[in-house]
């Protein structure tokens, strides 16, 4: 905060000269006032972004590129071997199974999870604009599961799920469906956990393809509805189209976000049942501080990030393409 | 409201006819509509209301192999009383709220500071300084958890509420939210008081930041939901039991309760109650402020 009060400082004692260049508006004094004011700009723009650029600094650059550092070391938690040792941790990463299962897992939940995230999120709206009484209660319903914690949604649906005494199987029972095991069969657990996510996040991307659709101008439909066109049709050649862009950007968040998956899995199957559900931000947790190799766990974190990174490039040419 | 349309000028064209057509009769399209809607409400209910059941039974019951919505020996809130008895999870709210407002607060400040430097004040730098913020969105936290974690333990912060705190208070993606809606605001506003020979920090103070009540909300309360529940990082930085926060203290009741399933879903319920009430209050501005800042990224 000190460097903004010395900002406004600075600011005081040169807020004189505009002043003086109203009063007296000759020629030479313009350029001095216009350096001033570049000066006083300089100063008061970095003075402004400074706090920032401190947190910036500190936890987000420094810990970058440390990190990259760090995996170039054969760094551990109990600090055995600190020297360089190049690329023997990418090497070793490239060539070890777990990491590879783990990646797979994570690109697998990734893929078996964005779809229904993204096409129940939008049913969920559709049938919200259709224009339903008591709007708020749907989007309660729909949307509060968000405002969980992931150690509450696993509570919730770890009990669900249980095999014996759990609410699911019980109802599979009662429709003559034979019971499942869920979370501890390794061929389920993974659609388990796709489930559970479903229901926790679903909700946010329901606001926001419901937050588009209320942007669709009316004109649209009142021209459809002129010519004819039912609600069914409306929707597919009216609603759809317009809400291509919000759906690019909805999957691609989606994407994102999925990557990332850890809490949910960590907390009901703890990577189990013998490594099915291991994601890699999991493996990258284990290795760095269960197995206390923080080199090799900063060099499966930067495989992991190029992946992020090569996904947000093609976002990046994806919205793009569609701006120019 | 004058400045709800100036953040989204698409909003006033659209028109809520469109949602609500007056005069339309309930025709069998309508009612299948309600009906999917309604199963899915439902569906999204029951895994509250199960929990609700299942905390406000005993543990006999709750562990019973045949599943009741009505338990045989009635309802209790022993499993509240057990939870409140072993006394963490008011601590752990508490931990919870102090930490989520001390990172939206800083949030908020650093962030808007720098987002009004970036749209409104010519300095060097400013575009490659946009670049790297704006970069820097597509930084993933797991990535930086290693370091971090090491960087924590170097300047003694880990098992305090500095190790909570401090590395959850960088969101590029809101510095670029809020810098959108501060170029939408009208430079004139700002020529008057510039004329008046105001400083900077005034007139962001007096002319742009009530104006900007709206956005500052919105970020606010996506910033406040994001700490309230991370959990990597928390569950990473802190080990003693009297600073951890609600999402990672109940990690570790998990293991402690282990099979007393109506403690389990007392303490998860007791978790989740702060920030479903505050939904209650502030549906509107919620529902509005993760519009607003969703799809700028998470």
């Amino acid at each position: 905060m000190s460097s903004v009060a010395t900002s406004q400082d600075s600011e005081g004692r040169a807020a004189s000269l505009p002043g003086l260049s109203r009063r007296k508006p000759s020629t030479p004094a313009r350029p001095a006032s216009a350096l001033a004011q570049r000066s006083r700009d300089n100063l008061n723009g970095w003075a402004f972004a400074a706090p920032f650029l401190v947190f910036f600094l500190v936890f987000l650059v420094w810990p970058l590129l440390y990190g990259m550092y760090m995996s170039l070391t054969g760094k551990s938690l109990t600090g055995a071997n600190d020297s360089i040792i190049g690329l023997a941790n990418y090497a070793e990463a490239l060539a070890d199974p777990d990491m590879w299962h783990s990646l797979g897992n994570t690109l697998y939940f990734t893929v078996i999870s964005t779809v229904p995230l993204v096409v129940v999120a939008l049913v969920m709206a559709a049938l919200l604009n259709v224009g339903l009484p008591a709007q708020w209660l749907w989007r309660l319903s729909y949307f509060a599961p968000y405002l969980l914690a992931s150690t509450v949604v696993s509570l919730f649906f770890t009990w669900m799920y249980n095999p014996q005494l759990g609410l699911i199987n019980d109802a599979l029972a009662k429709i003559g469906l034979p019971k499942v095991a869920w979370l501890n069969d390794p061929g389920v657990a993974m659609w388990a956990i796709v489930i559970a996510t479903l229901w926790w996040t679903v909700g946010f991307n329901f606001l926001l393809y419901l937050a588009a659709m209320q942007n669709i101008p009316a004109q649209h439909y009142e021209a459809a509805s002129l010519d004819g066109a039912g609600a069914w049709r409306q929707f597919f050649s009216i609603t759809l189209p317009q809400l291509a862009p919000t759906t690019v950007m909805i999957v691609l968040l989606q994407i994102l976000a999925s990557l990332k998956i850890f809490d949910q899995v960590y907390q009901m199957t703890a990577g189990g049942p013998g490594g099915a559900t291991r994601p890699v931000v999991q493996y990258i947790f284990e290795t760095g501080f269960t197995g206390y190799r923080l080199g090799y766990s900063a060099a499966i974190s930067y495989i992991f990030f190029g992946l992020i990174v090569a996904v947000s490039v093609i976002q990046f040419l994806i919205t793009r393409r569609r701006s120019a | 409201m004058a400045t709800e349309t100036l953040a989204r000028p698409v909003a006033s064209t659209a028109n809520p006819a469109v949602r609500r057509k007056p005069g339309r009769r309930m025709t069998p399209g309508r009612v299948v509509v309600l009906a999917v809607a309604a199963l899915l409400a439902v569906l999204w209910l029951v895994p509250f209301a199960w929990a609700t059941v299942t905390a406000f039974k005993s543990e006999t019951d709750a562990a019973s192999p045949k599943i009741n919505w009505i338990p045989p020996s009635g309802f209790t809130a022993d499993a509240f009383v057990k939870v409140f008895q072993d006394g963490n999870i008011p601590l752990w709210t508490w931990n919870s709220l102090y930490t989520s407002a001390a990172i939206t607060v800083i949030t908020l400040v650093i962030s808007a500071l720098a987002a009004y430097a970036l749209s409104r004040i010519d300095f060097r730098g400013k575009k490659v300084l946009m670049t790297v913020i704006i970069a820097s969105i597509i930084v993933p936290p797991p990535v930086l958890i290693i370091p971090l974690f090491y960087q924590m333990v170097a300047l003694h912060m880990i098992d305090t509420s500095w190790a909570i705190i401090l590395p959850q208070v960088i969101h590029p993606a809101m510095v670029f939210v809020l810098k959108k809606f501060f170029d939408q605001i009208p430079r004139e506003l700002e020529e008057a008081a510039v004329m008046d020979g105001a400083s900077r920090m005034r007139i962001f103070l007096q002319v742009v930041l009530p104006l900007s009540r709206p956005i500052m909300a919105a970020v606010a309360i996506f910033v406040f939901i994001g700490a309230w529940n991370n959990f990597l990082w928390p569950f990473i930085a802190t080990n003693d039991g009297s600073i951890l926060t609600l999402p990672v203290g109940l990690q570790t009741i998990k293991s402690a309760y282990g099979i007393q399933y109506a403690q389990n879903m007392a303490s998860a319920l007791l978790a989740a109650l702060p920030l479903i009430l505050l939904f209650l209050f502030f549906q509107r501005q919620i529902i509005k402020g993760v519009a607003t800042t969703g799809l700028a990224g998470t």
